[in-house]
């Protein structure tokens, strides 16, 4: 596929990685040279120095036959007048752009539709983020939250502890332990490296376990796995910035949340906005400061600003003072192993985190949800499975016909409203959205022709 | 360094190429010559060679550093240029030793096409062909074959691309992934070969010679079938077709594929070393027809036009194929067509000098500097073409002419102790450093006669014009080694 990634910053370059790494042909735009030649030197792209948003550059960078343009510079207007240019002068068929204001996504419904800005998909990193930390400040313990089929269906990933009353024990153990409940252990990590769970696979403390279930379920799972924690109360946000408010203000109404930020103006401002939520205006590297905002009692610490180093040390310094769990956005992937599982308990990877939602976007076969998990080594599909079983090689197949490639389970089917837990002996109906996870991302390829229907073999 | 990762890879580009000895094995049989014994065990030996270099590092996973790419392109040279030797040093047909044997492969590889044979008519077709055929698989880069047809040298096929592609700016990539405008080149780079073969077989030559030749003019490299190289046809559409093809091997190939892409020749007008490159072709040649006109008694104006046009084109791109004795022209025309060699072809192409790209940068900078003694204060931006061109490159350029310079001098001081006079050390400079291949003065008539140290020199001189010198001199560097 030729792909056209306007911006070489965080997210861009990630995407690019990513993307360049499963054999796509990517060229990437961005005003900063120097910041292109690096990134030119380390992977296999193309890349045009200009402005992503005239014409001629586009040109240069191969619109005239490109397959999908994703705009993801730093300005909204930026992002929005490229996927205009590349609309209208060179009929791109796919168009994501990165909309980061309200202002604008607001109105998203007349503004982003052939008519008027032709953009096919918005993405706001920043609100992915913020539901993904959400996400994990709702089930404590869990290392990762993703969402399939509208959240209905979850896959966790959770560190076990001893205590929990499956360590130590057969997974097969699980059903006897819970027959109400139904759940699918998609894969265990062992100090780094991945193991296909069987039913006589025994979990061991310090295990990565990845599991799907219900989302009714996934409380009663993970107190399997470690002794259960309880419900998170009182969460202290250092950073106010975009992701910082935006968590705020989706949790406020539940939580009993404190934000810290640095400028006064803008704390000033988050205080006008936030009427559930106590701003405090200080530096959360200031021991002093972080002292009052009770950080002793703190049950979750989250660092939001978007300075890395500012982040960990205020992590770092928060659970020395006593916080519970410490969460903290870390961009530079460098750090994230540095740090992660040793004062720090959540390494928040914003690009990460953001890349699922455009991946989905790129991948052949009706995909619905990617995410990318273990730091782009891993990943967990939700695709749509599509014809009969004449020209689909899933659909009218038991799951343990399916010919899936190596190291990839099948975790759950959602069909319609109802979830079923893969058995070897379920079979997989036409419509059906099948969550697949996967150890090795290699493999998404072969998983892509999976759900390919037939006659583009011919 | 790591010396595992470049161990796999030379020994997989080694296993690739072993089966480059295939081809003469076929022609071997086809005109029943019973001449492919030599091939068959060359073919054994380096495909053996290549197998205990890269069998023990099979499953070693490391990426390659641009560091790496230089040690990697500069020992596949060189081992290539031995390994190549081999038929050559095994038959029967071919009485020469093992020196003598490595300047011959080391010299078709690097399209230089300096030969120490002499009678090539009675050599056997395979023979001939191979040393053809080394000249083809030389022009457009071994290298960028091997990247071309291996998935798995991935990013690092990047790093060695930047070690082997001619030019300043190694960055221009025509696709976004590296395997494709390998490929892209390869395609192109056969497309032309096959276009010149069928305009020579047109023309009046066999299809043996017209493929032979095809070869050694596309890839500007300068081994013909005979002796007398295309003086031997004496047929204007030959010499013609030949001057049109030696251009056109002489030129960007990036710039062949933009017009490819384009559907249109506006391309090449836009293009400021195409300009360049071409306005001192018409030049030369315009003032070598005049000379001949005004200096040689039996000449028709036909003839003076057409054999200095082909000199022109042989000479400045580094091809050495000759239409005529151009070495006994009056005047000062044979020295001034050694040095159009070293300008040489155009960055990307398959011309050796030091690239028309780089002749025309140092100009535009002297022309800049003139006004700057003017206007001391004035801000001129060096223009190439539509763009100005970054002090980074300017520096870059600078300091390879000027490498390229001091070498040149050191050895022809140093031929001069071989026994040369002054003027068979600077063409032998020229044949060798620019890859021209033909010298005046007594190598006017191959290299046989030199000592071997001198042709010791001269093979390395080639690998280092065809390897643009500084990824050969790097590894002389005690930066390069220290971890």
């Amino acid at each position: 596929m030729k792909i056209i990634i306007l911006g070489a910053g965080q997210v861009g370059g990630t995407l690019a990685e990513n993307l360049a790494n499963e054999r796509n042909d990517i060229t990437v735009i961005d005003t900063d040279a120097e910041r292109l030649r690096e990134l030119g030197d380390r992977l296999d792209i193309g890349t045009v120095h200009g402005m992503g948003c005239y014409p001629a550059v586009l040109k240069d960078a191969g619109a005239e036959d490109a397959d999908m343009l994703i705009a993801v510079t730093n300005s909204d207007e930026v992002n929005m007048i490229a996927c205009q240019v590349a609309y209208s002068l060179f009929r791109t068929p796919s168009k994501i752009a990165r909309i980061r204001t309200a202002h604008y996504t607001s109105r998203a419904d007349k503004l982003f539709n052939e008519n008027a800005l032709p953009i096919d998909v918005i993405i706001s990193p920043e609100q992915v983020v913020t539901d993904y930390i959400k996400r994990l400040i709702e089930h404590p313990g869990a290392l990762q939250v993703v969402n399939f089929a509208g959240g209905r269906v979850q896959l966790v990933a959770v560190r076990a502890y001893y205590g929990g009353p499956l360590v130590g024990n057969e997974l097969r153990e699980l059903r006897k332990h819970m027959p109400n409940v139904d759940t699918r252990v998609a894969a265990i990590f062992r100090r780094g490296r991945p193991i296909i769970p069987e039913g006589n696979t025994v979990i061991e403390a310090d295990d990565e376990v990845f599991f799907i279930a219900a989302k009714n379920d996934i409380r009663a799972v993970m107190s399997e796995l470690r002794r259960l924690e309880h419900n998170y109360k009182r969460v202290l946000i250092a950073g106010g910035g975009n992701i910082g408010y935006r968590l705020a203000k989706s949790i406020q109404h539940r939580y009993n949340v404190k934000v810290l930020e640095r400028s006064p103006g803008r704390a000033e401002w988050l205080g006008e906005k936030l009427h559930q939520t106590v701003v405090l205006q200080g530096l959360a590297t200031d021991r002093d400061e972080l002292l009052k905002a009770n950080i002793e009692n703190t049950d979750v610490f989250c660092a939001l600003t978007n300075d890395d180093e500012a982040n960990i040390m205020a992590s770092l310094l928060a659970k020395r003072l006593g916080a519970r769990k410490v969460m903290t956005l870390i961009s530079n992937p460098a750090y994230v192993d540095l740090v992660q599982g040793h004062d720090i308990d959540i390494a928040i990877s914003p690009q990460q985190s953001t890349i699922g939602s455009l991946l989905s976007h790129v991948r052949r076969g009706d995909v619905v949800n990617v995410y990318s998990l273990r730091r782009g080594a891993a990943e967990a599909i939700e695709a749509i499975a599509h014809g009969d079983s004449k020209s689909s090689k899933v659909v009218g197949r038991a799951i343990e016909d399916i010919d899936l490639p190596e190291g990839t389970t099948i975790g759950a089917i959602v069909r319609g409203e109802k979830v079923l837990i893969a058995h070897d002996d379920v079979v997989i109906e036409p419509d059906d959205h099948v969550i697949l996870f996967l150890i090795d991302k290699r493999r998404t390829r072969d998983v892509e022709k999976l759900f390919q229907v037939g006659f583009t073999f011919f | 360094m790591h010396f595992a990762l470049i161990s796999k890879i030379l020994g997989l580009l080694l296993v690739v190429f072993s089966f480059t000895m295939m081809p003469p094995v076929a022609v071997s049989y086809w005109y029943q010559e019973g001449s492919e014994g030599p091939f068959l065990v060359s073919f054994v030996i380096t495909l053996l060679l290549g197998l205990a270099l890269w069998l023990p590092f099979f499953k070693h996973k490391e990426e390659l550093q641009t560091r790496d790419g230089f040690l990697v392109v500069t020992l596949f040279w060189s081992v290539l240029g031995v390994i190549g030797a081999l038929p050559l040093y095994i038959s029967n047909d071919v009485p020469v030793g093992f020196t003598d044997a490595v300047f011959e492969s080391v010299s078709g590889l690097t399209t230089t096409g300096a030969t120490i044979l002499s009678g090539i008519d009675f050599l056997p077709k395979s023979i001939l062909f191979y040393r053809q055929q080394l000249q083809w698989l030389g022009g457009m880069g071994v290298v960028v074959l091997a990247v071309a047809i291996l998935p798995m040298l991935g990013v690092g096929g990047m790093q060695l691309y930047k070690a082997e592609i001619p030019g300043p700016m190694k960055d221009a990539k025509l696709t976004p992934r590296i395997a494709e405008t390998a490929k892209a080149l390869w395609l192109l780079y056969l497309f032309i070969t096959v276009a010149c073969a069928v305009l020579y077989w047109a023309a009046g030559m066999t299809i043996f010679d017209a493929i032979c030749h095809s070869f050694s003019t596309v890839a500007t490299g300068g081994f013909s079938t005979h002796d007398a190289s295309m003086a031997y046809w004496d047929n204007p559409w030959i010499d013609w077709t030949a001057t049109l093809f030696i251009l056109i091997g002489g030129l960007n190939f990036a710039l062949h594929f933009a017009v490819w892409r384009g559907r249109s020749l506006i391309a090449y007008v836009r293009d400021p070393e195409f300009r360049f490159f071409m306005t001192l072709f018409l030049l030369y040649t315009a003032l070598i027809t005049v000379g001949l006109l005004a200096f040689e008694v039996d000449v028709t104006a036909d003839d003076a036009l057409r054999h200095s046009a082909f000199q022109v084109a042989s000479f400045s791109t580094g091809t050495g194929l000759t239409s005529t004795n151009a070495a006994a022209w009056p005047g000062f025309i044979p020295y001034l067509l050694i040095f159009t060699s070293f300008i040489g072809g155009c960055a990307g192409s398959t011309g050796g000098g030091m690239k028309a790209v780089r002749a025309a940068l140092v100009f535009h900078h002297s022309i800049r500097e003139l006004r700057r003694l003017i206007y001391p204060n004035g801000m001129f931006a060096l223009r190439f073409g539509r763009h100005s061109v970054p002090d980074r490159v300017l520096q870059a350029v600078w300091g390879f002419v000027g490498v390229y310079i001091t070498l040149s001098v050191i050895f022809t001081l140093l031929f001069t102790l071989t026994g040369m006079d002054l003027t068979t050390a600077v063409s032998a400079v020229a044949a060798s450093l620019n890859n021209l291949g033909v010298g005046i003065g007594q190598v006017g008539g191959g290299f046989a006669n030199i000592t071997d140290s001198a042709k010791w020199m001269m093979t390395v001189l080639m690998v280092a014009g065809r390897l643009e010198v500084f990824t050969l001199l790097v590894l002389f560097t005690p930066m390069f080694w220290r971890q």
